[in-house]
Formats: structure tokens, C-alpha cells, sequence
């Protein structure tokens, strides 16, 4: 086999994994956007702070230590105990929920009714938000995030192809775990609009706000369990993506890196994340690795809009989103 | 009414009196953002050289130091707008800590007659003090800083290159592509394959380079990189098995925060400099009487002796010293901006005077003059130990190639004196 389609090969394999990445951080954005009509700008921030928050439970570090410190003339930083990263994630999906209920109660309750861009400002000002809030929570500076999973190169993955092709495929693990993690969250997602009465209310409130109020259905409960679920899916994200570059700042820029999904996939359908994630992954690593020498490379973070775009031209509402018809 | 006249008079003599003296240093800091975490260290170090001046020496010459610090984020128009709102304040030389900034601030510091000194980063040709007359940029450049490179490799190599392979991972901005026109005359001159690795911004993802570097396998690879970048490169280095001790980071790319989230993994990892690492030097013990355990340390303490802690007290370092130059220069105690960039133009860094500071072989020597602002461009390699969690100084702060850069810098130089009509300053 030519040596290039060999390397062809592992490029589309790594591309399938970096687009398994990049649905992780769309799916956050869909479950809001598919439930109220939200296009939540601040989902990036919200992995960020989930991910802060993981380590700072983690090394038990005091939350608002600076503000602390600073307020009263102390020198606390530390509780002195480190916590599992199993309970470290529940408390942190605690928190999670708090900040849902948050953001229902201080923000979007008083936004229903208002227009969609009104909403998206409300976002954009919540992103700055927790952004400042993180920082004061827990400092600004890189903490490394270790809750078990492997990174490095596969070796079976590698012996196995060298032996078929004579050149073993670099597979990363933790991208191997994503992949798994993101199909079991996808199954978890999709039994739970399907099978509970929670998710089937949440479908009813996503189908029609005004008919769900009228059986019953608590429309503020619902956006609750919706920033929850979406705070769940961002913990996640913020977890690989932490793995990967340690916790900073610039994880809430992931954010950047779903919008060609979004786009591609449509911001109302779940499956559409996952299979746009793939094929963002795979377009924009296929380009850089076939044309990406020819133009002097760094041909990733537009080509995946190029791709989006082309997309967008002949399917608006991406590959599996709704198809909005308005009668005149 | 005799009494009212009199309590006025005796108010504006009080408000027209001597105003008490002070040397101003601004700080153009980072401490929020993504970026912050580079950004705390350095204005840390270079606020706590000051006030352990001020509260050992009394100051510089009997003058105290105030440093005003003002929060860019790295943003170039915040920091232009610091820039603006404290240069009325008396300041007698900026440290924009960035490339961006530095580039906006040229031409109004010039215009200003502020001097700015930008070590280690922003316009490399502003070396050439007979066209950029306020800007320095001592003691090392990037330009040396990708000569040093390649003179490490020569180094280690017994002085062949020739047959090696070595690729450039660069953030695919004008900072990123600063190295790369000195090693492609660097690559003509000693023969080496140069491979060439744009990084986009911010560089959270870098798969596809790392998969080329593990296809064409170079011998080295050089890293032009920041912030997260610099992160996720090493742990894709270390995905892929690539050897550490072959890897190395310009010195942007070489603190703690940059190796620590790989773990083990980084261990070998090694970074340029200009400045030397740790905290065993004597000046340390006097920054933990005189300001940690005064409770005067700029942040929490816990920075002390970190790379860009060091790389900032080491910055106010040469800020006090070109101040006593100007003193003594000038006979005055309480200097002006334009006194202070005659300081920086006498100031002569030798290892006699790092000694005496507390600072031996903290950083490399050299002479600043009119024409030479940049200094000697000497540099140095240090290397993460990831056991004890600590960068090592492993080579001599060497000279760089001036033969090679000298033409660079007086070209690039020379084209922006034209541009803007600026007469020869060293007549």
C-alpha cells in the first residue's frame, strides 16, 4: 500500500477522534439550544469552570482564597485534604446544578418571552460572568488534572497496524476514552429523553413551550434540568480537554471549536453533533495533512468553517437539524 | 480677615512646595486572562525588587521606587491605554510585556521620550539604537534566541549539523514567525533540514503536527510557542515518544506552568534563556526578610524564584541599575525619562556588578551603548528535572551568531527608519 494512504489512514482515524472532542463541547450547546431557543455563548466557560472546580475539590484548595485572604488579613489557601476524583466529580455536578438553578432563577426567568438575540446577550454576559468568577474561585493559574485517564500512544493499536502496514498508527488513549465516554453520554442522553418523564417533558418543552405549560409541565424545572444536563455534558469536555493541556483560561476557547459542528450538524439534534464533530475532525485533518504543506499549514481553524459553510449553503439547518417552514 | 489671608497663603505654599521625589516604574501587567498565569510570576518579581530597594536601601540613591501597575489582560489596546494613563505620572521607563504593545508603543514613547524596554521579546531590530532611539531590548532577542538554539545543536553535536533534521512548532502569529528568516539563514549557513509547523491560535489542538513530526521523525524539534500551546505540545511530545532532551522551547515557552501539566512525561524538556533559574541566590534570603516576611510581597508569595518571577525581578534588576547610572551621570538623585534612557545606554552589566546585587551569574554580561541596545545577545539552555520539579542552567550564557543576525537586524532596521524618516541617533 503507498505509504501516503498509509499515513492518509491515521490522519482519518485521529480526525474521527479530534471530532468526537469537538461534539463533546457541541452537545452542551444543543441540549440548551433544542430545549429553549438559547444559543448558549457561554458554554465554553461553563467547561472551563467545571473543570476549575473538579481540581479545585480535588487538591481541596479554598474557593475565593485570594477574596479571603485579602478581607480579612489571612493566609488560607489550602483545607489540607485531597479528594478522590470519583466524589470530586458528583460534588462538582453539585455545583453544577447550583450554578443551573442560578442562572434560571437570576437570569432566564426574567428573559422568557424576550427575543432570541436578547437571549444570546444574556449569555455572552454570563460567560464574562463566570469567567471572572472562576478566576476569583479559584486563581488563574494552570493546575494539572489528573483523575485517571491514560494518555500516550496505544501499543496495540500501533504493533497491530505496523504488522499489517509497516507503519504502526499513533492512536492517542485518552482520545480512545473520549470515544467511549461520548457514545455512552449520548446513549445516556438519548435514554433519558426517551424513557423518563423528566426527558419526555423536556422534549414536550423543546416541541412547544406554551403546550407544555398547559398539562402541567414546569417550564422552570425543566430549564433547570436542561443548564444541568448541559453543565454535566461541559464537566465532561472540560475533563478531556483539561487532560489534554492541563486547566487554564483557554479552555473556555474550545467553545470556538464547536461552532463549525453546530453549524454542520445542526444546533437541534444530538446525533447531528456527533456526526458533525466526525466530520469537522476529519475535513479539517485530511486538509491540513493533503493540502495544508502546499499553503504553509495552519490550515485547521478556517477550513473547518469553509466546511461548515459549504454545508450551510445547500443545507441551512445543518445536516440534522429541523427544517423550518413559516407559512405567510 | 489677616488671619484667613494668612491661612491661605500658608495653604498654597504648602500645595506649591517640593514635591517629595520618587522614581516611577510603571508595570504593564497580565494578572487576569488566559495568559495570567505567565503574566502574576513576572509582575510579582519585578514589583518585589522595588519595594525590597525601598525597604532595605531606602530606594535608588535615597529615592524611593514606586511602581504603578496597571492590568493589560495582553491586550495591545488596554495596554496602550495603560500606557497613556500613566505616562503623565512622572514614568521613566515601560516594560509593556508585549510584543503587540510594544509595537504601538514605539512610536509614541519615542515621540514621548519614555524609554521601554522590552527584554526578550517585541521588535528584534529595535537592537539598533541609531534608529530606535527609546527602545531597548537587552539583554537577548529572538533572533539570538533561535542563533542560541541552533548554536546549542551545533554544541552538542561537535559542531556538525549538516546531516540533522529540525522542525520549527511555532504559534502562527507575527511573534511565532519571528524565528523563522533567521534559521532559513541558519539552515543555508550550516546545511540542516528546516521543516516548518504553524500552530493556530490558541493551539489547543495540534494533532496534525505532531502526526508530521512523527512521520518525517526530525532529530530536533525548536518551539516558538504561548500559552496553551505551549502545554499541549509538550504532552503531544510526549504522546508520540518523541525524546525531550531534543526538544526545545524558546524562553516564552520554558516556565513551570508550561511542563508541569505533562507530569513525568516532560522531563528532559529543555528551554532558552536569558536570565538564570531557582532561588540560590542571595538576594533571595533579603526578599524574604525584607518583603515576604514583611508582608509586602506583590502576590502570595508563592512565586518566588518560578522562571517569570525571576525573569521579572530580573527586568527591575536592570531598570535599577540603569537608574543609578543615570544618577550618577547626571548628579541627580530624582532622574528624569531622558535621563534614564541615557542610563540604559551607559549601563554595563558586568559579573563584578551581578555579584554585588546578590545576582551572581544571574544573567549574561554585557554593554549597552548608543548604537548597541540589544547588548551581546548571549544565551543560555536550562532543562526540566520533572522528579524535583525544577529548570536547571545546563550551558554558559554563549554568544550568539552576529554575523548571520548583525545584517538581519540593520536591514529590518534601516527599512523602518526609511518608512518613518528617522535620522541616524548616534551622531
Amino acid at each position: 500500500m503507498p505509504e501516503q494512504l498509509v499515513f492518509a489512514m491515521e490522519v482519518v482515524l485521529n480526525g474521527l477522534m479530534a471530532g468526537v472532542l469537538y461534539a463533546l463541547v457541541a452537545l452542551g450547546f444543543v441540549l440548551i439550544y433544542k430545549a429553549s431557543g438559547i444559543f448558549n455563548y457561554a458554554q465554553g466557560v461553563m467547561a472551563l469552570f467545571a473543570a476549575m472546580t473538579l481540581v479545585g475539590i480535588m487538591q481541596g484548595q479554598v474557593p475565593f482564597a485570594h477574596l479571603i485572604n485579602a478581607t480579612f488579613g489571612l493566609h488560607v489557601t489550602h483545607f489540607g485534604w485531597q479528594i478522590p476524583g470519583f466524589i470530586a466529580i458528583l460534588l462538582t455536578m453539585a455545583v453544577m446544578v447550583l450554578l443551573a438553578w442560578l442562572v434560571q432563577t437570576f437570569i432566564m426567568r426574567h428573559l422568557i418571552g424576550q427575543e432570541p438575540i436578547i437571549l444570546f446577550m444574556a449569555t455572552i454576559g454570563l460567560a464574562y460572568f463566570l469567567e471572572g468568577v472562576a478566576d476569583l474561585m479559584w486563581g488563574s493559574e494552570i493546575k494539572t488534572l489528573d483523575v485517571g485517564l491514560p494518555q500516550g500512544i496505544n501499543l496495540w493499536i500501533d504493533e497491530r497496524t505496523f504488522n499489517i502496514f509497516g507503519y504502526g498508527f499513533f492512536i492517542d488513549n485518552l482520545d480512545i476514552v473520549a470515544t467511549i465516554i461520548a457514545a455512552l453520554l449520548v446513549a445516556a442522553l438519548v435514554a433519558f429523553s426517551q424513557y423518563t418523564k423528566q426527558g419526555r417533558a423536556m422534549r414536550a418543552v423543546a416541541d412547544d413551550h406554551q403546550a407544555a405549560l398547559s398539562v402541567g409541565i414546569s417550564l422552570n424545572f425543566i430549564w433547570v434540568l436542561v443548564w444541568s444536563v448541559a453543565g454535566f455534558v461541559a464537566l465532561v469536555a472540560g475533563i478531556m480537554w483539561g487532560t489534554k493541556s492541563g486547566v487554564q483560561f483557554s479552555l473556555s476557547l474550545i467553545a470556538l471549536k464547536a461552532l463549525p459542528v453546530l453549524m454542520l450538524g445542526g444546533f437541534t439534534s444530538i446525533p447531528g453533533a456527533i456526526v458533525g464533530g466526525l466530520i469537522i475532525g476529519v475535513g479539517e485533518k485530511l486538509f491540513e495533512f493533503a493540502i495544508g504543506p502546499l499553503v504553509g499549514g495552519a490550515t485547521e481553524n478556517w477550513f473547518a468553517y469553509v466546511l461548515a459553510l459549504i454545508f450551510l449553503v445547500f443545507r441551512p439547518q445543518g445536516l440534522f437539524g429541523e427544517k423550518i417552514i413559516e407559512r405567510v | 480677615m489677616k488671619l484667613k489671608l494668612t491661612t491661605l497663603a500658608l495653604g498654597a505654599m504648602m500645595a506649591a512646595g517640593p514635591v517629595m521625589a520618587e522614581l516611577v516604574m510603571p508595570s504593564l501587567s497580565y494578572r487576569t486572562g488566559p495568559y495570567a498565569a505567565g503574566g502574576i510570576p513576572f509582575a510579582d518579581g519585578y514589583a518585589d525588587y522595588f519595594t525590597l530597594l525601598n525597604e532595605r536601601d531606602g530606594g535608588i540613591g535615597g529615592v524611593p521606587v514606586r511602581v504603578i501597575e496597571c492590568e493589560t489582560g495582553y491586550n495591545t489596546e488596554k495596554g496602550v491605554e495603560c500606557y497613556e494613563s500613566t505616562k503623565g505620572e512622572g514614568a521613566l521607563v515601560y516594560q509593556p510585556l508585549s510584543t503587540g504593545i510594544t509595537y504601538q508603543l514605539i512610536p509614541k514613547t519615542t515621540a514621548d521620550g519614555i524609554p521601554m524596554h522590552t527584554l526578550g521579546y517585541g521588535r528584534t531590530s529595535a537592537k539598533n539604537g541609531n534608529v530606535f532611539s527609546h527602545t531597548f531590548n537587552y539583554p537577548a532577542n529572538y533572533w539570538d534566541g533561535a542563533s542560541g538554539a541552533v548554536n546549542y545543536l551545533l554544541e552538542e553535536n561537535g559542531g556538525d549539523i549538516s546531516d540533522k533534521k529540525i522542525a520549527l512548532v511555532y504559534h502562527n502569529s507575527a511573534y511565532g514567525k519571528e524565528p523563522i528568516r533567521t534559521l532559513e539563514e541558519l539552515s543555508a549557513k550550516h546545511g540542516f533540514e528546516l521543516i516548518l509547523l504553524p500552530v493556530d491560535h490558541p493551539g489547543q489542538e495540534q494533532k496534525s503536527q505532531w502526526l508530521q513530526i512523527r512521520r518525517e521523525r526530525p532529530d530536533n524539534v525548536i518551539m516558538w510557542g504561548w500559552g496553551v500551546m505551549n502545554q499541549v505540545a509538550i504532552q503531544e511530545a510526549a504522546n508520540i515518544r518523541f525524546p525531550m532532551e531534543n526538544f526545545i522551547g524558546i524562553w516564552w515557552s520554558g516556565g513551570e506552568h508550561d511542563v508541569l501539566p505533562a507530569g513525568a512525561a516532560s522531563d528532559g524538556y529543555k528551554a532558552l534563556t536569558f536570565h538564570n533559574v531557582g532561588r540560590d541566590f542571595p538576594i533571595f534570603q533579603d526578599i524574604q526578610e525584607y518583603v515576604v516576611d514583611a508582608g509586602k510581597a506583590a502576590g502570595a508569595g508563592d512565586q518566588i524564584g518560578n522562571v517569570l518571577y525571576n525573569r521579572g525581578l530580573y527586568a527591575a534588576m536592570l531598570a535599577a541599575e540603569a537608574v543609578k547610572e543615570a544618577q550618577e551621570i547626571h548628579g541627580t538623585a530624582d532622574i528624569t525619562p531622558a535621563m534614564m534612557r541615557d542610563g540604559m545606554e551607559a549601563l554595563d552589566m558586568t559579573e563584578e556588578r551581578m555579584a554585588s546585587l546578590g545576582l551572581p551569574n544571574f544573567g549574561p554580561t554585557f554593554t549597552a551603548s548608543c548604537e548597541n541596545h540589544g547588548g551581546d545577545g548571549m544565551v543560555g539552555v536550562v532543562q526540566w528535572d520533572a522528579d524535583s520539579q525544577t529548570w536547571s542552567l545546563i550551558s554558559d550564557f554563549a554568544p550568539t551568531d552576529q554575523d548571520v543576525l548583525g545584517p538581519l537586524i540593520k536591514a529590518d532596521s534601516q527599512s523602518y527608519a526609511e518608512e518613518n524618516n528617522i535620522p541616524a541617533q548616534c551622531e
